[in-house]
């Protein structure tokens, strides 16, 4: 429990570099994963990490970024962030789980997409644009588990969930902290006070309506107490996996629960 | 030797600066492009391009829909929808008001139902003169309805898209309506319904990664920068400077995102043939 926490503080925790990352909520949570790579377009990201495995005995399809582990995994994965062939390797996955009716679950911590050369060459923007259609369509339960931190939309990109969790100091917003003082008032240095203006807590987006359950950590961090953590995100993954795998309509809701996010303004116009 | 690369650093930052503060003459526009100045009445009778060099200037929302649909054949849709403050964030209001009063748009984006030669469609238009174009929670909104006013009366759909990408100010809710235009669309083309997807200067951030770059015809304005992230953070990431024409529609083009860079006086007439080459009554 991290009750009093500022968002800034979380921002540090979300990024600590001991916070358990998708590998190892895998080998915590998964048997028999099969990791498959390749867009089967033109390459290999090894910032996402994807591929199908065992959950509760059960067959799915789990996806989620990679930072990588020490400097030379971290270099492949440039920290995180994908490039066009990550989220194109995704959607291949995601479209292997429709065809064999598993459920999709995905891990998200990222800085964003990558903003390289190359990947605006082979249309990041489209790779990511492509995701969020296909994954609003899906009609197998999804579910994103936000761990460290969603910027962008390089996070939203594997996010469009029928449950969107998120670890309580995870954060999860439209970029970071430092890039919103950069475009919003041209000082990075001022990341501090953007994060307390962002709204990108967990706090803030359960009340914002953004996700749909906020997983507690141990105090200090999900780091210090690792088993802990992994229970709890299990707890919570398998109990939403099982109320989803009893509705139907799973597109239809997940289409709903977008449609309804900033739709405060007047909306009872007649053209 | 460095003293004379210095020296022609310093002459040519002198020039930079010189053309940055040049205002031209009254009732006159400089080109961007081309530098040179021209008329106002030159400019704005040319469709807004540069009469000397063809450089294709921003033009407003309104204008757009003016050029493209017929001659007082167009009814605007959801013309009240404007901006909240949905994050209570510092100052933004005041930036609203003061848009507002500059453009006299409610919001960002305008939606509109018409015809070209004849053809209904739907066309929505997103006016950089407004926060840049940004993606509100209201803009989201109104391209949404606007999408599924298209789908319920099974219209073709064009876009015109001019943004910066998302709205700062109203953060994660800014980024939802990605997911939420995306989805929208994705119900509009199981329907087998048209969407036409035209990118303007300056096409980037969250408009370009969801409904700009989902069109079944993606066209775009010459020398239009279209991209995900901005020249200024790529720079930055690699550390070198980038190539003339990166980002822009030629580019896309020739990189397989944009079936056609079409200049403005041209956009009709292709639109047109488009509409028609998507009839029904094929197979």
């Amino acid at each position: 429990m991290n009750g009093s926490l500022t968002a800034a503080e979380r921002v540090a925790i979300a990024r600590h570099p001991q916070r358990p990352n998708i590998s190892d909520y895998i080998s915590a949570l998964f048997t028999d994963f099969f990791e498959q790579r390749g867009d089967r377009l033109s390459g290999e990201d090894a910032s996402v990490l994807g591929g199908a495995a065992l959950y509760h005995g059960r067959p799915v399809t789990v996806i989620g970024t990679r930072k990588g582990k020490d400097l030379e995994e971290n270099l492949l994965c440039r920290f995180g962030m994908p490039n066009p062939e990550g989220y194109r390797k995704a959607l291949r996955l995601m479209r292997q789980a429709e065809k064999f009716r598993r459920p999709v679950i995905t891990f998200i911590d990222t800085g964003g997409a990558y903003p390289g050369l190359e990947a605006e060459e082979r249309g990041q923007g489209e790779a990511i644009a492509r995701n969020l259609l296909e994954m609003s369509r899906l009609t197998v339960p999804v579910i994103a588990v936000i761990t460290g931190e969603g910027n962008s939309g390089g996070a939203l990109a594997l996010g469009v969930a029928n449950r969107v969790l998120m670890l309580e100091n995870a954060v999860y917003a439209i970029l970071s902290p430092e890039g919103f003082a950069t475009i919003l008032w041209k000082d990075a240095k001022r990341h501090e006070e953007a994060s307390e203006l962002m709204k990108l807590t967990a706090a803030d987006l359960m009340e914002l309506g953004v996700i749909d359950e906020i997983i507690l950590e141990p105090g200090g961090g999900a780091h210090l107490a690792r088993a802990i953590t992994f229970r709890q995100v299990d707890e919570a993954l398998s109990r939403h996996l099982s109320q989803l795998s009893r509705e139907k309509n799973l597109a239809a809701a997940r289409y709903q629960k977008f449609r309804r996010m900033g739709a405060a303004v007047p909306q009872k116009e007649n053209p | 030797m460095s003293g004379i690369f210095a020296k022609r650093r310093a002459r040519l930052l002198a020039m930079k600066a010189l053309r940055e503060r040049y205002v031209p003459p009254e009732n006159a526009v400089a080109c961007p492009r081309c530098g040179q100045d021209s008329s106002h009445q030159a400019v704005s009778r040319n469709l807004y391009l540069c009469p000397r060099c063809g450089h294709h200037f921003p033009v407003g929302a309104y204008y757009r829909l003016g050029i493209t649909l017929d001659h007082g054949s167009f009814r605007e849709l959801y013309p009240k929808i404007a901006a909240q403050d949905p994050l209570s964030f510092p100052g933004y209001r005041e930036k609203l008001a003061e848009a507002r009063q500059k453009t006299g748009l409610s919001e960002a984006a305008v939606s509109a139902v018409g015809t070209i030669d004849g053809r209904r469609c739907v066309v929505g238009v997103l006016d950089s003169q407004f926060l840049l174009g940004s993606m509100s929670a209201a803009v989201g909104e109104k391209l949404t309805l606007t999408i599924e006013y298209a789908e319920k009366n099974r219209l073709p759909l064009i876009l015109f898209s001019a943004s910066g990408g998302a709205r700062m100010q109203e953060g994660i809710l800014s980024l939802m309506q990605m997911a939420k235009t995306s989805a929208a669309l994705g119900r509009f083309d199981k329907r087998g319904l048209l969407y036409i997807s035209v990118l303007t200067d300056p096409t980037t951030g969250g408009v370009t990664a969801s409904f700009a770059s989902l069109g079944d015809v993606i066209l775009a304005e010459p020398g239009a920068l279209i991209g995900f992230a901005g020249p200024r953070v790529i720079q930055q990431t690699i550390g070198e400077t980038l190539p003339e024409g990166f980002q822009r529609a030629e580019f896309q083009m020739e990189h397989g995102f944009v079936d056609a860079v079409v200049p403005r006086p041209r956009m009709r007439e292709t639109l047109s043939q488009l509409l028609r080459l998507h009839e029904k009554g094929g197979a």
